[in-house]
């Protein structure tokens, strides 16, 4: 086919991206492979491993879509005072270091926890969160904020004249779920299920700090042994390998069940819903949207809630620090968007999902395996403590990149299904096609992926730790630190910190994208 | 704002390259994260040693124990580093080809007989579980009293952490065969099994558990910098199992004389009486003023028990089988 618009050079950064996302991923775990000696047995205890990883994968992200579904429908057709910061709260969970928020979860559902309270004050027993649905709870946590942020993005991405018209067309809401909703689902949640699953299946911390004992033992953890303890690299490149490929597998099944919404392009007026005015709806809705909030927001409010008595008194150690993982963000979230945009925009012009899918592995890599990679890669060149922040920005924007994928892809899809031909006829081609018809029309999805990225990699401790010189820690090492030497209150202090700088970078990004646009 | 975060990158990565400016030998010290930490031994260790010896003493941080040996075995013969802090007695076996002996004579003051050529112990802590005073009235005074308890334990991972380990080789070294049982019996007691000690800690203060796995010394923290005496540990009578904290010289140095050095320094009183208050472990060598009384509240277990490196590495895989069987039923 012809692709005489095509931005010039795009092929080629395409390219470029995805050799990068091919040595951080394949080639880091090569990297290891090459140190190994020897390829260590699969145990029965591997094996038993993978089937928790597995089942409490899949369990977390069929809860997590399942309620992020309503949610985001409430959230779509619904404008109340608040909405906008409910949207930016949305994010905090995903972003915040696993450790920070499951105390945070544990000062609601924890044994001393306000639920726990309130039962025994109504005289009844106490619940245990430990166990496997402790673990699918924090997942839940974690990630039905994003799916539900995603799929969202899909509800905003439905012009308002198509709900104009099916309000002409005297829709009820059944109509409207029928011909506009359910299309558009069924472009936006199997990508939302993926990307929760994948998450799902590298997860470690989780799975340990509330999995109640081994039963809770995931693929990680056992990487994890098996570079630390045993120091048998060949079993953790294979373990890193089956993970990638259980990964691969949940991507190929995902992309296959995506089908393409064809909505037409629309004039971006506010969406206006008609069919959605009935009492009952509107009482259905809010229950939904405060059931969410009060999930999501009070474990934040508790982690806001402990740091605040040691703000004032933090280290200035911390504050430094701050202003590094600040600096690492940035520099990330820039390279996030540098590494998405050519990668969508190959994805759409040549239906190329393969690369899309490339990026999806990102999430799926073992972060330590990724590390111990890079680190042997590095480590004759040159002095890992000189790189650490700039290979830590790197492994963040590359780790951002799916979710940042997810964002752009449906939206440039849109907006060449819609307006390709017109600018094509236009002649507008390569950076014009750039400037005047993706950036501006990609805004939303734009901010909310940098917003995402900045956030994320605000909140990551996985690379930094292995390559940091003592006095060049980020915030989330500065807050292991401060708890490694006991003093969980300053530690407390920094998660607050840590929660609030990550929350401002995605609501700075997100709402710039957001400027001028009812949303 | 791009550019200048950049710059600001690019300025915070320089700046550890800043201080070896000048000429000075660099001695290349590889230890945990803890231990550098601005309330870690580190910073002192760093300014009391830089001040007589005219290098550059460069630490290099690296997760725990458990990561600090992967992380020497990764990087093999080519090593950077002169000198190792930070391996305990479960670790060092599998470590010590890499190692060459040291030729300190310290007059230790330990629980245990050390003969060791190739690690000095720089400090040492009995493992033990931590409970609240004001919660807890009366703990258990073994194994088999927690078994017989209501009580609810968090322990740490022995698959990804050194106390978690030590915990594993504590009831082998108490029971032998009996270990499996004694961990079946012990299931419903245990809470959660965490990644490391700052989240087993972490949820023990915060009230989710009554007690959990740490060290006889860990009250003696809130006892002396949060005056808080409503910790304590308890007193087993199997015994509690050591962690003995060491250092060796890496085979391969390039400063074997600066390495010796050091090693020595860490035995000496400059060290040692640092330790306590910054570590919260115990000294190798009592310093010659002892250390903070705070510590003389501390329970004082017996026996200790202790495996030779040999025999924990040997140990330890059986053990983990054991341990893994007995809690995933």
């Amino acid at each position: 086919m012809r692709w005489r618009s095509d931005p010039p050079g795009a092929a080629g950064a395409a390219a470029v991206v995805a050799a990068i996302l091919l040595v951080l991923n394949l080639g880091a775990l090569g990297m290891v492979a090459s140190r190994a000696e020897g390829w260590g047995g699969w145990s029965a205890a591997d094996g038993a491993a993978l089937r928790f990883t597995l089942w409490q994968a899949l369990l977390s992200a069929v809860f997590s879509v399942a309620m992020a579904v309503p949610v985001a429908r409430a959230l779509a057709r619904r404008r109340f005072p608040g909405r906008g910061a409910l949207i930016v709260l949305m994010g905090a969970p995903f972003i915040l270091p696993v450790l920070v928020a499951v105390i945070g979860l544990l000062a609601v559902l924890g044994r001393n926890g306000l639920v726990n309270d309130l039962l025994a004050l109504a005289g009844l027993p106490r619940v245990s969160i430990y166990g496997l649905h402790g673990v699918v709870l924090a997942h839940v946590f974690f990630n039905l904020p994003l799916a539900t942020r995603l799929i969202l993005q899909g509800w905003l991405a439905i012009p308002a004249e198509r709900f104009r018209l099916a309000a002409a067309l005297g829709f009820g809401p059944g109509d409207v779920a029928r011909v506009l909703e359910r299309p558009m689902l069924r472009e936006t949640v199997p990508g939302a299920f993926l990307v929760v699953f994948v998450l799902c299946l590298t997860s470690f911390a989780v799975a340990l700090a509330l999995g109640g004992g081994p039963r809770a033992t995931t693929v990680e953890l056992a990487i994890y042994q098996a570079f630390r303890f045993d120091f048998d690299l060949g079993k953790a490149a294979l373990l890193a390998l089956v993970q990638v490929a259980l990964a691969g597998a949940a991507a190929l099944v995902a992309l296959r069940l995506t089908l393409p919404a064809e909505l037409g392009p629309g004039f971006d007026r506010t969406v206006t819903r008609w069919d959605a005015t009935a009492p009952g709806l509107r009482a259905q809705d809010a229950v939904l949207i405060a059931l969410a909030t009060l999930f999501l927001a009070l474990p934040l409010a508790m982690i806001a809630l402990n740091g605040l008595a040691a703000l004032a008194t933090l280290p200035a150690s911390i504050w430094t620090a701050t202003l590094r993982s600040l600096a690492v963000a940035l520099v990330s979230t820039a390279l996030t968007l540098a590494l998405a945009l050519p990668i969508a925009a190959l994805a759409v012009r040549r239906k190329a999902r393969i690369v899309e899918a490339l990026g999806m592995l990102t999430i799926a890599a073992s972060p330590l395996v990724v590390g111990t990679g890079l680190f042997v890669l590095l480590f004759p060149l040159i002095d890992p403590g000189k790189v650490a922040l700039g290979v830590t920005a790197l492994v963040n924007a590359a780790m951002a990149l799916p979710f940042a994928l997810r964002a752009l892809t449906p939206a440039l899809a849109a907006i060449e299904a819609d307006y390709g031909r017109l600018a094509d006829g236009l002649g507008l081609t390569g950076p014009a096609r750039l400037r005047l018809l993706w950036l501006p029309r990609l805004r939303r999805p734009l901010g909310f992926a940098a917003g995402l990225a900045a956030a994320l990699s605000m909140g990551d401790l996985g690379v930094v730790a292995m390559f940091a010189s003592p006095e060049g820690g980020t915030l989330p090492l500065a807050l292991y630190r401060l708890m490694a030497a006991y003093r969980m209150d300053d530690a407390a202090g920094a998660a607050l910190v840590l929660l609030a700088a990550s929350l401002a970078l995605f609501w700075i990004f997100d709402r710039g994208g957001r400027l001028d646009a009812d949303a | 704002m791009i550019r200048n975060s950049l710059m600001a990158l690019g300025l915070a990565t320089t700046m550890g390259a800043a201080a070896m400016a000048d000429d000075l030998p660099v001695l290349n010290v590889y230890t945990y994260d803890s231990f550098v930490s601005e309330w870690g031994p580190g910073p002192r260790v760093e300014q009391a040693f830089e001040a007589t010896c005219g290098c550059d003493l460069k630490f290099t941080a690296v997760g725990d124990g458990a990561a600090l040996l992967a992380r020497i075995q990764l990087e093999g013969e080519r090593t950077a580093a002169d000198v190792v802090l930070g391996l305990d007695t479960n670790l060092t076996a599998q470590a010590a080809p890499l190692f060459a002996p040291h030729d300190v004579s310290a007059d230790l003051d330990l629980p245990v007989a050390w003969d060791d050529p190739l690690f000095l112990p720089f400090d040492w802590g009995w493992f033990a579980f931590v409970y609240d005073t004001t919660r807890l009235a009366s703990p258990p005074r073994s194994f088999r009293d927690l078994i017989d308890s209501d009580l609810s334990v968090v322990i740490e991972d022995p698959r990804s952490s050194t106390p978690g380990l030590g915990l594993l080789m504590w009831v082998k070294a108490a029971y032998g065969d009996e270990a499996p049982a004694i961990w079946r019996a012990l299931a419903p007691r245990i809470l959660t099994v965490t990644p490391g000690w700052s989240e087993a800690y972490g949820l023990f203060l915060e009230g989710e558990a009554d007690m959990v796995l740490s060290y006889t010394t860990s009250p003696a923290y809130h006892l002396i910098a949060d005056n808080d005496a409503t910790k304590a540990a308890a007193r087993f009578d199997e015994g509690h199992y050591l962690q003995v904290e060491v250092a060796g010289i890496v085979a391969g140095t390039d400063q074997p004389d600066l390495a010796h050095r050091f090693m020595e320094f860490m035995v000496s009183d400059a060290v040692q009486s640092v330790i306590p208050e910054t570590n919260w472990m115990y000294p190798a060598v009592m310093p010659a003023d002892g250390i903070n009384p705070g510590f003389d509240a501390m329970i004082q277990p017996a026996p200790s028990l202790l495996f030779s490196a040999a025999e924990a590495e040997a140990l330890r895989d059986p053990a983990l089988a054991e341990w893994r069987d007995a809690l995933a039923q």
